[in-house]
């Protein structure tokens, strides 16, 4: 129609050089392909991917930095780095980014499976929509999934996280009590880092992943993610391998630096030297630590020795873990019985600039929302009664250090 | 035909400069500083107020900037907000930079037996060889008068990239001064300072300690992180290396996209 007017008001112009045209809709893509919702630009160039936590994502100031590399400091007494890393890589799945995984289990693919699957919309909500498009169904079947994406298995465009049900936004809210499907994760590479004889490996395998990468796909901005798990674990085997490792991760470091990658390291400390630590430290550019909450040790202790220690059930019982030490916390802070651990930024990436990021805040606690997705909030202080002592420094929401007080890293 | 506009009027040093004896021109009164920093506090930027002022147009200051921590882009987007193009600079051969990012000596092998170590020692007078090639490029051309900086980003990369041989590390650095010497230029190495403050590393942090002239360090406040105030620095100079302290400067800092301010506790409101 539009074409038709157009020729009549200019003319003797034909509908091929009109300046306007309809947009063609074809079988098998009704829009042109949108900007990718998966990476951000944002000031001075960069380039951000989600974290997969949207409120992670707020506080660093818009996500994992591309080209930059995080690490991730384990706690001994919970594995919530592990929350860290499964966010990060379903929102990988979510946005079609490739994925690397290199895990120091036998089978890294076990660990695949735990990965959360994003928040759909309600299914009430998707009847609604079906009444309303029946008009439109007929063009539109194609994405139409809904609840019937078996049907459209190995459609490389109907796949049910990719469909209209989910939201292509930046970053997504994940329902940690839901896996991703298995056809989404046969995606992801993984490899095992236990037990390799050399770290060339390993090195090898990532320079590989990054030169697979496309440069850009379509004009749009393309990303890859690196996770690599527990690298320094003592089941890897690197036992005397210190220096091999502290210059691996200073390979990774100069390989992403120029290319739109990110990669997120987690590694527990205690089993590395304490100048081994800072080293690893300062080659980070982005520096997080997660930490289990004080007086949770001893649900922790008992519950990795019952169950696998992968799974992530075990918040679920979280409420029902009560002590003396657990009072004393919910006196110093609210809502301290929802929380699952604290998670404290150390350092942020700051791109091609000198000023360090100073956060009003570099403590946070994780907790679950809806008993399903992952939120972060500042540490909020309870009121403090008249009658209590107690001497606790100041504030959880202090950046700085503060003698005395337990939640200190 | 236009009357060129009058040059800028020299601004008054900052406390660093003063602290440091840079004053107004003049060569510096000392050859080799090592700028120690922490995890908290990146100390990245000193450098950065350094090559700034080494190319700064006022004097005829060259510079060879050994890059092991970042790419150039890096520094070039850093330094162009400073007001400092070098791009340009490297084209008038005033910066030459050696990019080291992917700098590694050896690969994946045993480093007891001789050809580990060989490897290294190729490696170490490669670099240094490289650097002396740049001085010498730098002053065939017609750069007299000013004197050239080497700066080093940083020095643990270097321990890493020689898989922590700490002989081979010292041997370089001391090297690397003998050119203050005999080349008449001046080193600025940048180190973080607590990988070495634990017991197994502190062989590297005293003898890093007795070779230098200035030891300038940038440390988080004993207070904590704040949005106006950085951190604080300390300038210890000596009066011979190894030998007493002579002064002791202290003051803080506010890092900025556009430089550094420097100014004395409590001066800010």
């Amino acid at each position: 129609m539009a074409t038709a007017a157009d020729g009549r008001l200019l003319g003797a112009r034909s509908a091929n050089t009109s300046s306007f045209s309809r947009a063609r809709s074809s079988p098998s893509a009704v829009l042109p392909s949108p900007p990718n919702p998966g990476v951000k630009v944002g000031p001075n160039g960069a380039t951000f991917v989600s974290s997969g936590i949207p409120d992670l994502d707020r506080i660093l100031g818009g996500g994992f930095l591309l080209g930059s590399l995080v690490m991730v400091m384990e706690d001994a007494d919970a594995p919530h780095h592990l929350l860290l890393l499964r966010n990060f890589m379903s929102q990988g799945v979510v946005h079609r980014q490739p994925v690397l995984f290199a895990s120091p289990l036998k089978d890294p693919r076990a660990f695949l499976g735990t990965l959360p699957s994003p928040v759909s919309l309600s299914k009430e909500h998707r009847q609604r929509d079906t009444l309303v498009d029946h008009n439109q169904q007929d063009q539109e079947k194609g994405l139409r999934i809904a609840w019937q994406y078996k049907k459209y298995f190995g459609d490389q465009q109907s796949s049910q996280i990719h469909n209209r049900d989910v939201k292509q936004e930046f970053s997504n809210d994940f329902d940690l009590r839901k896996a991703l499907e298995r056809q989404h994760v046969q995606y992801i590479e993984s490899m095992s880092i236990q037990d390799i004889p050399r770290l060339t490996i390993l090195r090898d395998r990532c320079s590989n992943f990054l030169s697979g990468l496309p440069r850009s796909d379509g004009g749009n901005l393309s990303a890859g993610r690196i996770a690599i798990q527990s690298l320094c674990a003592p089941q890897c085997g690197y036992a005397e391998m210190d220096w091999d490792l502290v210059a691996f991760i200073r390979f990774l470091r100069s390989i992403i630096r120029s290319s739109n990658v990110v990669a997120v390291v987690t590694f527990p400390t205690s089993f590395l030297s304490p100048a081994f630590l800072k080293r690893w430290q300062h080659l980070a550019d982005t520096l997080l630590s997660v930490r289990a909450i004080p007086g949770m040790f001893k649900c922790f202790a008992f519950l990795m020795r019952s169950i696998v220690w992968i799974t992530w059930s075990y918040f679920q019982l979280f409420p029902f873990c009560t002590s003396d030490e657990d009072k004393d916390m919910a006196k110093l802070l609210t809502g301290y019985q929802d929380m699952l651990g604290l998670l404290h930024v150390h350092k942020v990436a700051h791109n091609n600039s000198q000023v360090p990021t100073v956060l009003e805040a570099s403590t946070f606690s994780l907790k679950l929302q809806k008993r399903r997705s992952l939120v972060l909030e500042r540490l909020n202080q309870a009121p403090v009664e008249a009658s209590s002592g107690t001497s606790y420094s100041t504030s959880g929401t202090c950046s700085g250090p503060s003698k005395g007080s337990s939640l200190d890293f | 035909m236009n009357p060129s506009p009058p040059p800028p009027p020299p601004r008054d040093p900052d406390l660093l400069e003063e602290a440091l004896g840079l004053g107004r021109g003049g060569s510096p009164p000392w050859r080799l500083a090592f700028v120690e920093d922490c995890v908290e506090t990146s100390g990245a930027f000193v450098l950065h107020h350094f090559l700034k002022r080494a190319l700064s147009t006022e004097g005829d200051g060259t510079v060879v900037f050994l890059g092991l921590a970042q790419p150039f882009s890096h520094y070039d987007r850093v330094l162009r907000k400073m007001g400092c193009n070098l791009s340009v600079q490297r084209n008038k051969n005033k910066l030459h930079f050696i990019d080291l990012l992917n700098l590694e000596f050896l690969g994946e092998q045993k480093l007891s037996n001789e050809k580990g170590e060989n490897d290294r020692e190729i490696g170490f007078m490669d670099l240094y060889n490289r650097i002396l090639r740049s001085i010498e490029a730098i002053r065939s051309k017609d750069n007299n008068g000013g004197w050239t900086t080497i700066i080093i980003d940083d020095l643990s990369h270097l321990e890493i990239a020689a898989h922590g041989s700490v002989k081979h590390v010292l041997d370089f650095l001391q090297y690397c001064r003998s050119l203050t010497s005999e080349m008449d230029c001046f080193l600025v190495i940048l180190n973080h300072e607590d990988i070495h403050s634990s017991d197994e590393a502190l062989q590297m942090l005293s003898h890093l300690d007795y070779i230098s002239d200035i030891l300038i360090k940038a440390e988080t406040l004993s207070t904590g992180i704040a949005a106006d105030v950085h951190g604080q620095m300390t300038v210890v100079i000596k009066d011979a290396p190894g030998g007493l302290i002579k002064k002791l400067h202290s003051f803080q800092f506010k890092v900025k996209e556009n430089g550094v301010e420097f100014f004395y506790p409590g001066s800010r409101f």
